[in-house]
């Protein structure tokens, strides 16, 4: 286990903080950083080979070098809109550590020479947000945000966002859009946000975690950073677990240990008797994994090898105790909740996932809909605006894939108890209990 | 009889039953225009602040967002008034800050109670019983006017789960038998359960819950 690096101090009192921060070295980073050229520090950024934490795991160096040089207006974007569901990481580094992120906005503004920057964060996070709106007025007070700031010649401007509660808007175009103060709905890609983003200028967008990660990578040097990790997959990474296991939280790892570590060992694995029975790697749009996959190291490549994604680094276990029809509904529900509607095959496929799932549960299917449920699913894959289709059908399908006979087990035992419904006689208790299971 | 009986159509999450859903437009009547800001009266406090957050952006639109916040903090929802007033100050049309104000969770078009209860019902927080924790809230709010409560997507706190965000601030786990507690600490204006909100919870070695 390697030193921790974005929860070094996390819990120091006082962190959210410019004075304790700087006691801990804050804004030291930002010094070096500008004193170097920005090619240098673009050089670093690419060096560590970060991939963005967000989501997608696109290499943080590589995209801000689509942005074109010269003089027009740029934009940097944050995105902390966390709402994928099981995901809080970036939650606890705005609220704790909060000048940690701003340190790395201003070294990636000065790196594309954006002068306006925002964060875009979720309306619910009060919290983070009032600590966040403290910490950019401190920074601007000290100099650190401003004109011809510590004597070079960047000069920025940084502002707190807040949303209104869309898990759409952590889409990044949708996110540009909601900045826009117009419907949070996403855009047709390309262009891409580097080429025409927020006000139609360049943007870079990234997340929380990245750019709190830039400091890091600044003071100890591309290289170095990339060392830690696996190839492909450097760095260090907070994981929320979270759902049936004893000790949910975020921890801080080194990609690229074992997964069976992450949930029995740090997290403490499921309650007393209770055994994994599948688990999200990536929030809930990942394609789910089961027991026979705890052994898998946990990085970018190896999840994606295993037909799922490392996305933003969330793990939800479920236990053995919970039907799989179950989760399949919740999981349907929340992406009919926050489709858009603005293309058809998500909002038309959501709603009549969730239908088929309230089918099955309620004993109206036959086997016979899991095909057509499973076709669905393939029709929205790749065939969306944006990625929130996906990110239902991809665990959906997995789910009816790897679990088929529980859902075959499912319909009939509901099919089973309508029918004993419709007789005078008392239905035996364990046909009753067979269709709840 | 109609083809499609109205009250057969179920309420969808996302309000695709609206008042007025089964009612054709009227395309003759001219859409609402930009209020008159010399005839439109706005308070003092409210314009501040919606000048504050346009002066943030190059292009004013972007205050939409932060301007509906502050009129649902001012009027307590996003009313038609409030949203006059808050058109005035932006310079744009009623219906565009409308269109904005009803794609959003948060932003309510409709009289809710003051205190905001959001139970999260998404999958950690379910796998960790926060459908009854829903009930049981519902149960003990019962039809108090004061309280806007309802269950709400993944809150970003899976791991305080079955956790609910009551006026702003993030707390849990809550038992189901603490719930009544809860409600009525609420009413009483007092910080529910303060040993369990975000704001003294710790991020490193999370504590063990089962």
């Amino acid at each position: 286990m390697t030193d921790l690096l974005l929860f070094k101090d996390i819990d120091e009192p006082g962190l959210d903080t410019l004075e304790v921060y700087e006691r801990h070295g804050g804004y030291q980073a930002l010094r070096k950083a500008l004193a170097m050229s920005r090619e240098e520090v673009l050089h670093e950024l690419e060096a560590s080979a970060i991939r963005g934490r967000g989501g997608a795991g696109f290499a943080m160096g590589k995209k801000a070098s689509f942005l074109p040089k010269g003089t027009m207006d740029k934009y940097l974007v944050c995105n902390a809109d966390e709402s994928e569901p099981g995901t809080l990481k970036d939650r606890d580094l705005m609220l704790k550590s909060p000048h940690m992120l701003i340190e790395g906005m201003v070294i990636a503004a000065y790196t594309i020479s954006a002068n306006l920057a925002y964060i875009y964060i979720r309306g619910e996070y009060d919290l983070p947000a009032t600590r966040l709106e403290r910490a950019v007025e401190e920074a601007k007070a000290a100099g650190y945000i401003g004109d011809s700031i510590l004597g070079s010649d960047h000069s920025m401007n940084l502002w707190v966002h807040r949303g209104a509660g869309a898990y759409i808007c952590g889409e990044e175009t949708a996110l540009l859009d909601s900045l826009e103060g117009k419907r949070g709905n996403p855009r047709l890609k390309p262009p891409f946000p580097a080429v025409q983003g927020l006000f139609q200028g360049p943007t870079l967008i990234n997340n929380v975690e990245t750019l709190s990660t830039v400091p890091t990578i600044i003071a100890m040097g591309g290289e170095r950073y990339a060392e830690l990790g696996v190839q492909n997959s450097t760095g260090t990474k907070v994981v929320s677990v979270s759902g049936n296991v004893r000790r949910p939280g975020n921890f801080e790892i080194e990609l690229g240990i074992s997964s069976r570590d992450i949930i029995y060992g740090l997290a403490g694995g499921p309650p007393e008797g209770r055994e994994v029975k599948f688990w999200f790697p990536g929030g809930s749009s990942s394609p789910i994994l089961t027991k026979d996959d705890l052994d898998l190291s946990y990085d970018f490549d190896t999840m994606a090898k295993a037909g799922s994604m490392l996305g933003s680094g969330s793990i939800i276990v479920v236990d053995d105790a919970h039907s799989i029809v179950d989760v399949a509904l919740k999981t349907a529900e929340f992406y009919r909740h926050e489709s858009c509607g603005k293309c058809t095959p998500c909002r038309e496929g959501t709603n009549w996932t969730v239908k088929m799932l309230e089918r099955i549960d309620d004993g109206e299917a036959t086997p016979m809909d899991l095909d057509i449920m499973a076709s669905v699913q393939e029709q929205i894959i790749g065939n969306c605006l944006c990625v929130l289709g996906d990110s239902m059908a991809m665990p959906i399908g997995s789910m009816v894939e790897k679990f088929r006979d529980e859902f075959e087990a499912h319909i009939e035992a509901a099919r089973a108890r309508n029918e004993l419904a419709t007789t005078d006689e008392a239905p035996p208790e364990a046909i009753i209990q067979g269709a709840v299971a | 009889m109609s083809a499609i009986d109205p009250s057969r159509v179920p309420r969808f999450a996302h309000g695709s039953r609206v008042p007025g859903w089964d009612e054709a437009a009227d395309l003759t009547k001219d859409p609402a225009p930009m209020p008159d800001p010399a005839t439109t009266p706005v308070p003092e406090q409210l314009r501040a602040t919606i000048e504050d957050y346009m002066s943030r952006y190059p292009d004013r639109h972007s205050a939409a967002i932060p301007a509906l916040h502050a009129v649902q903090l001012h009027h307590g929802w996003c009313s038609p008034e409030g949203i006059e007033q808050a058109a005035a100050v932006m310079r744009v049309t009623p219906g565009y800050l409308a269109a904005v104000a009803t794609f959003y969770d948060m932003l309510f078009t409709e009289p809710v109670g003051t205190h905001q209860v959001f139970v999260c019902t998404n999958i950690s927080c379910s796998l960790c019983g926060a459908d009854d924790l829903f009930a049981a809230f519902q149960e003990h709010v019962g039809d108090d006017a004061e309280f806007n409560l309802r269950s709400f997507e993944c809150l970003g706190a899976c791991d305080m789960a079955p956790m609910a965000s009551i006026d702003g601030s993030y707390v849990g786990p809550i038992a189901v038998d603490e719930v009544p507690a809860v409600v009525e600490a609420v009413r009483r204006g007092e910080e529910p359960l303060p040993d369990r909100q975000l704001s003294r919870r710790k991020a490193l070695d999370p504590p063990v819950i089962s």
